[in-house]
This record gives C-alpha cells, sequence and structure tokens, in this order.
C-alpha cells in the first residue's frame, strides 16, 4: 500500500498550541519536510524564539534550543561555530526579529553566518496578545495602535528581506507567503532551499514567510488568508532578493 | 615548565585556551582588551573559534549557543559590558549550561570610569539577571590566580552545569606579574549527554529555560537550590593567615586583599595582632569559616574598592558575634595599606564605633 500522507519524522508527535486557523502549523510542517527530505534531521539543531513560536522547541524532532527574545541568530551562531557540520536553523516572528533581535539578524547575515532563518511575518505580536509589531501594516489596528498604524505616531514597517539586501553577506532571501495552496507549496520548495544552500555551505539563508494571525487581527481564519493576499503581499512583494546559486547558473 | 611575566588578562587566556577552550565570543570594553585579542591570536591557531560579537548581548547568547552544544565555552567583558549580559547570564543559569565569563571590573555606576574597583560584587553573587540563581564566583588575587582560578572555573562549571564567573578588576588584569603553567593542563572530560551535538541513536535534547506549569516550575526550581546547596558544601574556598591570635581580621578579596596583607604587615611590626581572610570563592562565601572565627573582643574590617557590599556577607556571617567595620575607597581610587593600617589602629585604640 502506498503511503500517501503522513507527519514528517522531524515533527513529535503532539498537540500544537497554535490558535485556529494560525498558519505556524503550516510552516512547521514545511520546515520538518525540508528537513526530512534532506536527511539532515540527526544533524540539525533548531533554535526556538520568543513569542508564539517559543514551544518550538516542543514540536520539532531534532535537537533544540530555547533563545531569550531576539538573539535566536546569536545562539545560532553560537551552536554553528563550534558544531560546523551541523545543520543550524532559526525560527523567529517578526517582533522577534525584527524589532527586539535587529541587531542579531542584521549582524548573522552580515557575517554571511552558515544558519538558516524561517522568518514568519504575521504583522502583530500574536503572543501577548496582539501588539503593534515592527511589521504591522500602516493603517493596521492593534491593541498598541487602536486608531490604526500611523506614519507620525509609528513610522514604516520595515521589509527585512529588502533591509538584508543592502548587505554582502547574505546568500539567499526569499519573500513567500501561505495564503493559498500553491503558495504554500512555493514556500516549502524555499525553505528546503534555504536548508540546501546551508548544507552547501554557501552561507546565510533566511526566508520571510507571511503569515496570518487570526484570532489577534479579530478575522476568522478564511477572511484572515483574504486580508493577507489582499494587504501583506502587495505591501511585502514575494520574490527571491538574493540567491547566490542563480549567479552560479545552478 | 618555567615561569613568564605576562599580564593578568593574558595569563587567564593562555589558562583558558589550555583548559581546552573551544570557543570565545566577545566585545571590546576597556579594561579586559587584552582578553579578547588574545584569543583573536592565539585561539584559532590552537582549535578553538574566536568571534567578536555585535554586542555583549550577542556575545553572552552566542556563550549560551556553544554551551547548550557542548563546547567549552567563554566571553569577557568589564563592568557596563557585565551589566549587558544579565538577561543571557540568567538564561545559562535557569538552563543549567557551564561557562566562564570574566569581568575584569571597573567602577561604576552607569559609564562610571575604566579604573579598578569592586563594585560589581551584588551584581555578581547576588544575582544581577532575574530570577533565583546563583554564578560560582571566583576572585583572583594575582596574576598567577588569574591562570589558575580560570583553569579551575571550567573544571567548576563542567561539574555543576553551572555559569561561573572570574571577578577580577583593572588592576588584576592589567599588572603584570611572574606566571607558571603546567605542561599539560587536559582536564578530565567531562560527558554532556544532554548537549545538543544532533540526535544520532538517542532522543532529541532540548536546552530550555521556559516552563509555564507552576507545579513543575517549582520543582525544577527546588532541584536547582538543591544544586546549589551541594555547591555551597563542597566548592568553599578561602585563605587566611594570622587569623589565630588576631585582634582584628582584614577581610578583602582580589586587589583589596593585597592591600590589606600589606597593611596586616606593617600593624604586626607594630605589634599590633591583624590578621588576613580572603575569600577566593565570593560565591559560595566562606560564611561558616568567618563565623568560627568570630568571638567577643575580636574585630574584623572589610576592605573594598566598592561602598560597601562584601562587609554585608561578612555581618551575615559572623552574625553579630563581632563588629565588623569598613575600609574603602571609590571611584577607581585604590586604598593605600597606610589607610587600612590607620583604621586597623582606630578600632584597636577604641576610636570607631
Amino acid at each position: 500500500m502506498n503511503t500517501v500522507f503522513q507527519k514528517p519524522e522531524t515533527l513529535t508527535d503532539v498537540q500544537m498550541h497554535y490558535c485556529p486557523g494560525c498558519t505556524h502549523g503550516i510552516i512547521h510542517r514545511l520546515v520538518a519536510e525540508a528537513i526530512d527530505s534532506l536527511g539532515v534531521r540527526e544533524q540539525t539543531v533548531g533554535v526556538a524564539s520568543v513569542g508564539c513560536s517559543v514551544f518550538a522547541y516542543d514540536y520539532f524532532n531534532c535537537d533544540m534550543q530555547q533563545a531569550a527574545h531576539g538573539r535566536a541568530p546569536a545562539v545560532a551562531t553560537g551552536i554553528k561555530r563550534v558544531l560546523p557540520e551541523s545543520i543550524v536553523f532559526t525560527y523567529q516572528g517578526d517582533g522577534d526579529l525584527a524589532s527586539i533581535g535587529m541587531a542579531e539578524i542584521v549582524h548573522a547575515a552580515a557575517r554571511g553566518e552558515n544558519i538558516t532563518v524561517i522568518f514568519v511575518n504575521n504583522a502583530i505580536y500574536g503572543m501577548t496578545s496582539g501588539q503593534m509589531a515592527p511589521t504591522s501594516l500602516l493603517g493596521q489596528k492593534t491593541a498598541t495602535s487602536p486608531r490604526g498604524r500611523t506614519v507620525e505616531e509609528m513610522g514604516y514597517p520595515i521589509k527585512v528581506c529588502e533591509l538584508l539586501a543592502t548587505l554582502d553577506g547574505p546568500a539567499y532571501l526569499t519573500r513567500v507567503s501561505t495564503h493559498d495552496s500553491r503558495h504554500v507549496l512555493q514556500a516549502g520548495k524555499a525553505i528546503k532551499k534555504a536548508f540546501e544552500i546551508q548544507q552547501q555551505k554557501k552561507g546565510f539563508a533566511l526566508v520571510e514567510v507571511l503569515s496570518t494571525c487570526s484570532v489577534n487581527w479579530g478575522m476568522t481564519p478564511v477572511n484572515a488568508l483574504k486580508w493577507m493576499e489582499e494587504n501583506m503581499v502587495p505591501y511585502y512583494p514575494l520574490g527571491v532578493y538574493r540567491d547566490v546559486t542563480a549567479k552560479e547558473g545552478n | 615548565m618555567a615561569k613568564v611575566l605576562m599580564k593578568g588578562n593574558e595569563a587567564l587566556s593562555e589558562a583558558a585556551i589550555r583548559a581546552g577552550l573551544k570557543a570565545f565570543y566577545g566585545y571590546p570594553i576597556t579594561p579586559q582588551n587584552e582578553v579578547p585579542a588574545y584569543m583573536a591570536e592565539h585561539l584559532p591557531l590552537r582549535g578553538g573559534v574566536y568571534l567578536q560579537a555585535e554586542s555583549e548581548v550577542s556575545a553572552i547568547n552566542m556563550v549560551y549557543g556553544a554551551a547548550g552544544a557542548g563546547a567549552r565555552v567563554m566571553t569577557s567583558s568589564s563592568s557596563p559590558g557585565i551589566s549587558l549580559k544579565q538577561e543571557g547570564i540568567s538564561y545559562i543559569a535557569a538552563a543549567q549550561l557551564p561557562c566562564v565569563i570574566v569581568n575584569v571590573v571597573r567602577n561604576g555606576p552607569g559609564l562610571g570610569g575604566i579604573q579598578p574597583a569592586q563594585g560589581d560584587y551584588f551584581q555578581a553573587v547576588k544575582g544581577g539577571g532575574h530570577g533565583d540563581y546563583r554564578l560560582i564566583v571566583l576572585a583572583p588575587g594575582n596574576v598567577q590566580e588569574m591562570a589558575d582560578l580560570t583553569t579551575l572555573g571550567f573544571d567548576l562549571a563542567d561539574k555543576w552545569r553551572n555559569p561561573v564567573m572570574i571577578l577580577s578588576d583593572g588592576i588584576l588584569g592589567q599588572m603584570m606579574e611572574p606566571v607558571e603553567f603546567s605542561e599539560n593542563q587536559e582536564t578530565v572530560k567531562v560527558e554532556k549527554p544532554w548537549a545538543t551535538t544532533g540526535a544520532v541513536n538517542r532522543e532529541r535534547n532540548v536546552v530550555n529555560s521556559l516552563d509555564i506549569i507552576p507545579e513543575t516550575a517549582e520543582k525544577n526550581m527546588t532541584a536547582l537550590l538543591a544544586k546549589y546547596d551541594r555547591i555551597k558544601e563542597e566548592e568553599v574556598r578561602w585563605q587566611e593567615d594570622n587569623t589565630e591570635d588576631a585582634d582584628v581580621i582584614l577581610v578583602g578579596y582580589g586587589t583589596s586583599a593585597r592591600v590589606a596583607r600589606s597593611a596586616m604587615e606593617l600593624a604586626r611590626k607594630e605589634g599590633l595582632k591583624v590578621g588576613l581572610f580572603r575569600p577566593i570563592t565570593l560565591w559560595p562565601f566562606p560564611e561558616q569559616r568567618l563565623r568560627e572565627l568570630a568571638k567577643p573582643g575580636r574585630k574584623f574590617l572589610a576592605v573594598e574598592m566598592s561602598a560597601g557590599q562584601m562587609i554585608e556577607d561578612v555581618r551575615l556571617a559572623v552574625n553579630g558575634i563581632s563588629p565588623v567595620y569598613l575600609s574603602n575607597r571609590l571611584g577607581g581610587m585604590v586604598p593605600t595599606p597606610e589607610d587600612v593600617l590607620k583604621k586597623t589602629r582606630d578600632i584597636v585604640e577604641g576610636r570607631v564605633n
């Protein structure tokens, strides 16, 4: 009998705590499938961050470390430098990576640190119940921008891929989305490539995955996906911002 | 091996490399700059990794990662930089990761200055970061001890799965003295089955300090505190001289202990019965021995380059049996033996209350 669907080996067999409609579960699965397909689960060390994905260490069936808020790229650097043959990835949200952890991500990228970063951008702080994030859109209403984010008060959302693309260090930078199945499949390919880049010791790879937070956005899961497609994708254009393998003609 | 003349910061660095250091993550700050410079020069050539982090915050989190991966790892800084590391130190203590953190103390608070001081005592021995945790704190008193206590620090860190702080100061870091390294300082390799090295033929390992279930979090804390109790039983270290007949016992660590020793020698020449008690572990503090030494009629004089920090632990130890006085300088000023001698005379002759 052919198996047509199964849980990836790199996911543990526990119930996730994520809210209904949240796309973290999908992204976890994509990461696990990538690790499975490359056969590197036993050499992988993942780094969970602070935010909704803080419990990622319960869900990825590989060695894991839990990092302080924003510091996952530094922790990953510490691991990778002493275990250069291991596969090290961080899994970070937008508050963690683009606000408190901006120094760590910029410098890890600038160093060309040979790690894989999964950056989940849902434009809000989810775990702490819906505060404005560095990636919240203009006009977006959150617990701490109750009348909508304004440029005058809070400035502009940060485009992480574009920002990191100004550096020479990164090997692979791409932004993908999870708003429909076609884009989920594309996201899976990008995540797998980001691990391959590390496996080939080509340097720093980051995949920004646009994601929903239906509970804190105050929407049904279906409407959240629609809102993401209609509002986030135009502001955060999907695509490849750096790919050193393209230059090599691979 | 013959003795060589080295700066304290360099001797400490050499000892760390000989102890099997695999990674050093640092950030520039005076007066510890000789440590990262020595590491950058030597460590990559001797099988380790040197990396200058983007901040002290990043450096301590790199230490967390490498320690969690089972490597002997170290960072060094000075007071303002150590403050920045406190969040990471709390996580490291909570996750029970072994590492060595060097603080070459300068005067504070704030940006303070770059002169030697001891104002980070509370931060080092009482916590510094958030939550209930302890560092093992070692206080070298000369360049030889900058080396020897670093070697010991790595062993204690591995033995107890606990961060160890070397609490030095700007004088001990910068001064040169003869130092001897044994030919072979390969230490006993401690197995680290908990390290995240890749889950090959075993269950996955998780390095973590989060536990949101109060019942299990309390159990974990109880286990952590039990470990600290065992450290207090087994690892207390101190040095004492001329305490047996002493009317006044000078208590000091690090540079202050050197000054106190000179003061004791001057006092003895004058016929004053003065002794010296030098804590080598500041945590665990040698409180039991100090309690044994306390008796009616005997007085203690804490010598510090801080506003009266260690004196609190001395008072807790002697528990009112003996009076405890303070002789100190602040702002990066170093007490002279004559300062301490004068205060000692005042105590002996009843001119202080």
